[in-house]
């Protein structure tokens, strides 16, 4: 219960002071503003009723990019962790390019991918995956070398291959570390579809968000940042279930 | 040596108590170790050794910490290759020859925990290519016989510290090598518990006679459990002296290791370890 409660209380309290704060114009007043740009706990809530379906529209087009961006970024890290983990030259060439691949600036490339694959979900797919299958790989990999070299030279006398020394022992080491590593991904997976978006789109909550701003709809692009928050809340605890139902000797 | 045929014994065939077990291996377990060094890089940890092990023998190493004992394992086991010298298990000298022949208990009982009890008992049958019911059943009876029956579903971290290590031995003896290699396979244990585990080994052994090789740093322990004690100098190590106790694996340990020929046979090896460790 308190694990519920206290951030339900936490956000409350938070609420309530935004909503006083800017009710009684003394944010606008501040930051010497016109009111209407700053927009109360209530107007935000207003907008999310009143703009519900096309929210969820552009909701669910961000959400595929996210989900098919995660899929890959899980096939390409994993792929990557147990290939560096199994042969050390692989590990010795691809450590730095990968880390590399995490300084290339998203609003860079992101315009560069736009050119190159179009507006639509190809290029936002590449910008998730590319921002995601990093902590993936590093944490799947620090997993698959936590394995314990004493529990190998037990399996090796007991007459395992090495595929059944991967899927025995190494695997099912590295999959709390794999789980973490997906749980970081799942967070910053919105922060990348928003920029993907901004870079050239048709739909999706951060072209919704950059939309507004040239209208200066403010409590809609608030709205807009609850409903990411809440995909974001939503596939952690989808995470967080996988990986009780995986990781079930914890 | 790999017992394909008499490792799966018929379902029906569990019942019954006479006989040789299942899973005995045969008796090519003769260890034969001559001139073998050991060095890693600079580091010499073996200087010179030569040991000979007959079949179904319970051989001891007990040395000062860190002085290569369980490198001489790992060397056994064909999990290393010595710098110079050679290894024999079973008279074959290549690496997979004296690893298909050896199984290996580390320091710790490495149970994995996300297998059941029997599930990581049976490890080897599984390896070995047999489906998980057939192992399981395999291995059952094996657990009433050692004490741990009631206990096949149990998580490893449901287990107390002795059951552990029964598992991890039986996860060792299932694999049906006639050479098993261990690590220190009670230092963890409590004085009581590690008493009482060296006498439920003694019985293993007596049921199941296997080619042993024990690396203990804990001389009453090798003198109970083991037909012949060789100490080891500090590193690089050496052969100091061998030694061996009367009522060695008895029934009673209290007894045993209260017996003024032990006694006598403790003194002198812990003499002959102190000399080695300077």
């Amino acid at each position: 219960m308190r694990r519920v409660l206290l951030p339900a209380a936490a956000l409350a309290t938070l609420i309530g002071l935004w909503q006083l704060a800017a009710s009684t114009g003394a944010v606008a007043e501040l930051l010497s503003l016109e009111p209407y740009l700053v927009p109360s706990p209530a107007e935000i809530a207003r907008s999310l009723w009143e703009n519900r379906s096309l929210l969820a529209e552009n909701g669910w087009v961000t959400l595929q990019e996210i989900v098919f961006g995660i899929l890959c970024a899980v096939a390409v890290g994993i792929g990557f962790a147990v290939a560096m983990h199994r042969w050390r030259a692989v590990r010795d060439a691809s450590y730095p390019l990968i880390v590399a691949s995490q300084t290339i600036p998203i609003v860079v490339i992101a315009p560069i991918l736009v050119v190159w694959f179009g507006y639509g979900l190809p290029p936002k797919i590449f910008i998730i995956a590319l921002v995601c299958f990093f902590p993936i790989t590093i944490a799947t990999l620090d997993g698959l070398r936590s394995v314990d070299p004493e529990a190998v030279k037990m399996m090796r006398t007991l007459d395992s291959s090495r595929w059944q020394r991967f899927w025995r022992v190494e695997a099912p080491t590295a999959f709390p570390q794999l789980f973490t590593g997906l749980k970081i991904a799942v967070v910053i997976a919105p922060i990348g579809a928003v920029f993907a978006e901004w870079a050239g789109s048709n739909a999706g909550l951060g072209h919704l968000i950059q939309a507004d701003q040239a209208y200066f709809d403010v409590p809609r692009q608030f709205a807009t940042v609850v409903v990411l928050s809440a995909l974001a809340l939503v596939l952690m605890g989808l995470t967080t279930l996988a990986e009780r139902r995986v990781v079930r000797w914890r | 040596m790999r017992q394909d045929t008499s490792m799966q014994p018929e379902i029906g065939q569990t019942e019954t108590v006479a006989g040789p077990p299942p899973y005995s291996p045969g008796t090519d377990g003769g260890i034969s170790l001559s001139a073998v060094r050991h060095s890693y890089g600079e580091l010499r940890t073996i200087a010179s050794l030569d040991l000979e092990v007959e079949p179904h023998d319970v051989v001891g190493l007990v040395g000062p910490s860190g002085c290569g004992k369980s490198t001489l394992l790992e060397l056994i086991c064909g999990l290393r290759e010595p710098s110079g010298g050679a290894v024999a298990v079973g008279g074959r000298r290549d690496a997979a020859e004296r690893l298909a022949r050896c199984a290996f208990m580390p320091q710790r009982d490495l149970l994995l925990p996300w297998y059941s009890a029997i599930d990581n008992a049976a490890i080897a049958l599984r390896n070995q290519g047999m489906r998980r019911r057939a192992a399981r059943a395999a291995t059952a009876d094996l657990f009433e016989r050692f004490g741990l029956a009631g206990f096949e579903a149990a998580r490893p971290a449901e287990l107390s510290g002795g059951m552990r290590q029964r598992v991890a031995f039986l996860r060792t003896l299932v694999a049906g090598k006639p050479v098993l290699a261990l690590d220190e396979p009670f230092a963890a244990l409590d004085a009581i518990t590690r008493g009482e585990m060296q006498e439920w080994l003694a019985a293993a052994l007596r049921t199941d006679p296997r080619t042993v090789v024990v690396v203990t740093h804990d001389v009453e322990e090798a003198l109970y459990l083991c037909d012949r004690v060789a100490v080891l100098s500090a590193r690089p190590a050496r052969i100091v002296g061998g030694f061996s106790a009367p009522l060695r694996r008895a029934e009673d340990r209290d007894e045993a290791v209260t017996d003024p020929g032990f006694v006598a046979a403790r003194e002198e090896a812990l003499r002959a370890l102190r000399e080695g460790s300077r």
